[in-house]
């Protein structure tokens, strides 16, 4: 549905120096698919949702919608913004403070190229804010709204024109946790209901997982990784996703045998640990692996299987609904994230297990 | 609609620079000798003893006014920020009432005030001092600078305290928790931690005094004391006016301008070292003066007297009078009102009124509009080289009134197009003048729009056109509208530009006045001043009504 292919943009920063954002970014969006951007600050996701939109001209690449190309550079062709047809929800949510909620939502009716008659704009504007919840409040003034009214307001107004593509410029990032949490939901369900084709951009690895179909892992203008939600989170490509998709343990070791159905033994500063991989890579090998800390299992008694070790806990942070341990292991330390109900005291003994299936393997760059 | 507007502005702010320095090089056109290059002109402004003396006058004047104007301000609004002075608040709202007065009926009324001959205050010390001569007299360097300085504290008083207001006030508490008496806080921290804004401020008053005609023209002509614009008004206005001398005196006069003004904006701009501003919304703790708050309270209401109610008070005296007379019993029996019949059955006087009520509701109109399309290019894009629209719509604030009078009128006296002698050429005058003012106004609000909010439009689908006409504009309200008041405030006042450009036809209020004051008829000019003052105060009275409602309603947003 939505295809970007090859894009590289740039910009002049305000010393006058030409920072490159995204670097030959490709990808493929479905159509009712929800897509998300995540990556830090600097990545270039957003330069590359605004390229989509129109409102930054990329160096160079391709970006077509339906088959329809809004921007080449090979042959040429920019669609001015307000050509598109998309619709955008941006971080400041822009609403117009000088229209109230019904004005601000059929503002893109009126100015559009398609024409409508004024029942024809009521009719949409009230069906679109009944939609997002907004419907009572049509007549008050825009400035008078709530944060989460005014992000269902920027959202029903991007919806209006039932664009072709909607695109969500970190949305969430200006509400408080409480409400964030709940809007996430709301998004979801109303991305699901109407099977609208969205690019998201966010820096919070937690809404990535939670709402997308598919992720784009960003860093220094290039795509590290896409996939599911779950690929991402359980199977990192490489070191950067693994650290910023959620915390993880690096454990860095050398191949040492590769054994029958790809299990293999790695020599690490804690003793051998076998693991499982379907990476291309051989004996001898200089390896990275990532263990998140839920998988890092506690005891205090010795677990049966493989991958054990005893340490020592060095410090505990009581979470409420977790407990996070430092637990030392020979000379590494390792954070794990147990349920509450493991007691285990700072300095005393316990047990360290290592599933092979989740200790992953990243792609030696 | 972007490229009307940028060839507009460039048309409009580079023309008269251009044409003033291409015209101080040629001689004196005539019927058959026709104008040739020559350096004459230089020679005669430069090449004797009386410019140096000129220049001199010009800048202890300049000087003069703007450190006493500086040292009055800043005082009232130390006094007025930092302590417990009761009334201030009225007086914080009184303070802008000065600058509706037009500076001409200032200087007027300080004549009547103050001139050896006629002036009630000499007279008045005379009578009680029994002194033998006048102990002021107006028409003297000091005169000029006390008149001046007086007359643009307000102005002083305005800026010095938005410095007083933008400091941290924990940095003076610190200071007083240390040790330091009220006097060693003001002098060591207070005033220290502000002096960009000090030594922009008396820049900036300095440059004004340096433009200033009025003043110098009224008091300093008659006995002699030239500065640059009263000697460009009498190069001009001499038979035959030697338009080359005046240009050569202007170019000096734009140089001193553009030096001052270049300075403020570098001072401006790296002002970030004494950055006060904390964004902390601390409300200053308020030094107790104790019974001194009395004298201070004093102090304000001598102030006003001298800056508003002397002042009005004599033009209104004077206005009831048939012939000038001072304040006494038998002068009260004789108050009239011929000289408001003699106004109301002035000649041309509806068609003189209409003039300057389109001149300043037109030229602000213009004015906003045009600076909010370049204000957007300059703020919103990215294009290259926009800086130099900023520049050049910015130009024409180092145009001295009069001088910015003189080069539009050569311009349009050589380059035919038909709007010489018309209401036309006031209007490109005006326009210019006030341009960059428009723009500052502008770009305050314009910085302010996110521009998101901008893109937003675009992304529903709205074109450039649209997109300005629905959201920027009235989001650009609040400084659309001040500036527009400004703008039209201070145009309706304007004298300085229009003296070399009316003609019969298209007079102004201001232009009257002053063609009242030269053929001597003072009681007339005093009740046309006093309607004048009356009608200036009402309306701006009204725009800041209205401006008050569209305000509250934006700040919501």
């Amino acid at each position: 549905m939505l295809n970007v292919a090859g894009l590289f943009t740039e910009y002049p920063n305000p010393q006058g120096e030409v920072v490159k954002a995204a670097q030959d970014v490709t990808f493929t969006v479905e159509e009712g698919h929800l897509f998300t951007l995540l990556g830090p600050s600097g990545c270039g996701k957003t330069t590359t949702l605004r390229s989509i939109a129109g409102l930054e001209r990329p160096k160079a690449g391709e970006i077509s919608v339906n088959g329809r190309v809004v921007y080449s550079s090979a042959k040429g062709v920019f669609i001015a913004p307000n050509r598109r047809g998309f619709g955008m929800v941006f971080q400041s949510y822009a609403i117009w403070p000088h229209m109230n909620v019904f004005q601000n939502t059929a503002f893109p009716l009126e100015v559009g190229d398609r024409h409508f008659s004024r029942t024809q704009i009521r009719d949409n504007v009230m069906r679109v804010l009944a939609a997002v919840q907004l419907d009572h409040l049509a007549d008050r003034e825009a400035t008078m709204l709530s944060g989460g009214q005014q992000q269902r307001l920027a959202l029903a107004r991007a919806l209006v024109m039932e664009p072709a593509l909607l695109l969500l410029d970190e949305p969430l990032s200006n509400l408080d946790a409480k409400l964030r949490e709940k809007m996430r939901f709301e998004l979801k369900r109303l991305q699901r209901e109407l099977k609208i084709t969205t690019v998201y951009v966010t820096h919070d690895q937690s809404e990535a997982l939670a709402l997308s179909h598919q992720i784009a892992v960003m860093n220094e203008g290039r795509i590290q990784q896409i996939g599911k939600p779950r690929d991402v989170y359980e199977r990192p490509a490489n070191r950067f996703v693994a650290d910023f998709v959620g915390n993880t343990n690096f454990i860095e070791g050398t191949l040492h045998a590769i054994g029958p159905g790809f299990h293999l033994t790695v020599r690490t500063e804690i003793g051998d640990i076998k693991i499982s991989t379907d990476l291309p890579v051989s004996a001898g090998d200089r390896v990275t692996m990532s263990v998140r800390p839920e998988d890092v299992a506690l005891s205090d008694t010795r677990p049966q299987g493989e991958n054990v070790w005893e340490g020592r806990v060095e410090q505990k942070v009581f979470l409420g609904e977790a407990i996070d341990f430092r637990v030392t292991v020979g000379p590494r330390e390792l954070l794990s994230r147990q349920h509450p109900a493991l007691r285990t005291p700072v300095g005393g003994p316990i047990f360290v297990q290592l599933d092979p299936e989740k200790c992953v393997l990243l792609k030696v760059v | 609609m972007i490229g009307v507007c940028v060839v507009f502005t460039v048309y409009i702010a580079v023309i008269p620079l251009g044409f003033l320095l291409w015209q101080s090089f040629r001689t004196p056109q005539t019927a058959d000798v026709p104008a040739i290059f020559t350096l004459e002109n230089y020679i005669a402004a430069y090449g004797t003893a009386d410019t140096l003396r000129l220049f001199w006058t010009s800048i202890r004047f300049a000087f003069g006014a703007s450190v006493f104007a500086f040292t009055l301000g800043t005082v009232l609004a130390w006094m007025n920020e930092r302590t417990n002075t009761p009334f201030k608040s009225v007086f914080y709202a009184l303070s802008l009432i000065p600058l509706v007065i037009p500076s001409i009926l200032f200087t007027v009324s300080w004549i009547l005030l103050a001139s050896p001959q006629i002036g009630i205050i000499n007279l008045v010390l005379q009578g009680w001092l029994g002194l033998e001569t006048a102990p002021f007299d107006i028409y003297s360097l000091g005169g000029m600078i006390w008149v001046d300085g007086l007359h643009y504290s307000p102005m002083a008083f305005l800026l010095m305290t938005a410095a007083f207001r933008a400091m941290d006030p924990s940095l003076e508490e610190s200071a007083t928790m240390s040790g330091a008496n009220i006097f060693q806080v003001a002098w060591r921290v207070t005033l220290r931690l502000t002096w960009p804004a000090v030594v922009a401020t008396i820049l900036i008053l300095f440059v004004r005094a340096i433009e200033s005609f009025e003043v110098p023209a009224l008091l300093g002509l008659p006995v002699g004391i030239e500065v640059f614009t009263s000697a460009i008004y009498q190069a001009v206005h001499r038979y035959p006016s030697r338009v080359g001398l005046a240009s050569a005196y202007a170019v000096a006069l734009l140089l001193i301008t553009t030096i001052g003004v270049y300075s403020v904006s570098r001072l401006s701009s790296r002002g970030s070292k004494y950055a006060t501003m904390t964004g902390k919304g601390f409300r200053p703790r308020q030094i107790d003066l104790g019974p001194w708050r009395w004298f201070t309270a004093a102090i304000f209401i001598v102030y006003f007297a001298l800056i508003v109610l002397l002042p009005f008070a004599v033009l209104l005296w004077s206005s009831f009078q048939r012939f000038y007379a001072v304040p006494s019993m038998e002068a009260l029996q004789n108050l009239t009102l011929d000289p408001y019949r003699f106004v109301f059955s002035y000649p041309n006087l509806g068609r003189t009124v209409w003039n300057s009520v389109l001149l300043s509701f037109g030229s602000a109109t213009i004015v906003m509009l045009v600076t909010s399309v370049i204000c957007w290019i300059v703020v919103k894009t990215k294009i290259r080289g926009r800086w130099i629209l900023d520049n050049i719509a910015s130009l024409p604030i180092v145009f001295p009134g009069l001088v910015l009078g003189l080069s539009i009128m050569v311009f349009y006296l050589n380059v035919d197009i038909g709007v010489y002698g018309t209401i036309w050429i006031m209007y490109i005058a005006y326009i210019t003048r006030f341009m960059p003012y428009g723009l500052r106004y502008n770009t305050t609000s314009m910085l302010q729009i996110h521009q998101e909010l901008e893109e937003s439009a675009a992304m529903s689908g709205a074109s450039w056109g649209t997109t300005f006409r629905r959201i920027i504009l009235p989001l650009l309200k609040p400084g659309l509208l001040a500036g527009w008041i400004y703008v039209m405030i201070v145009s309706i006042r304007e004298l300085s530009t229009s003296i070399l450009l009316y003609s019969p036809d298209t007079q102004v209020i201001s232009i009257v006045i002053w063609e009242l004051w030269e053929n001597g008829q003072y009681v007339e000019l005093s009740a046309l001043g006093v309607l004048f003052i009356l009608a200036l105060f009402v309306l701006v009275m009204v725009a800041q009504l209205i401006g008050r409602q569209y305000g509250v309603k934006e700040q919501r947003a």
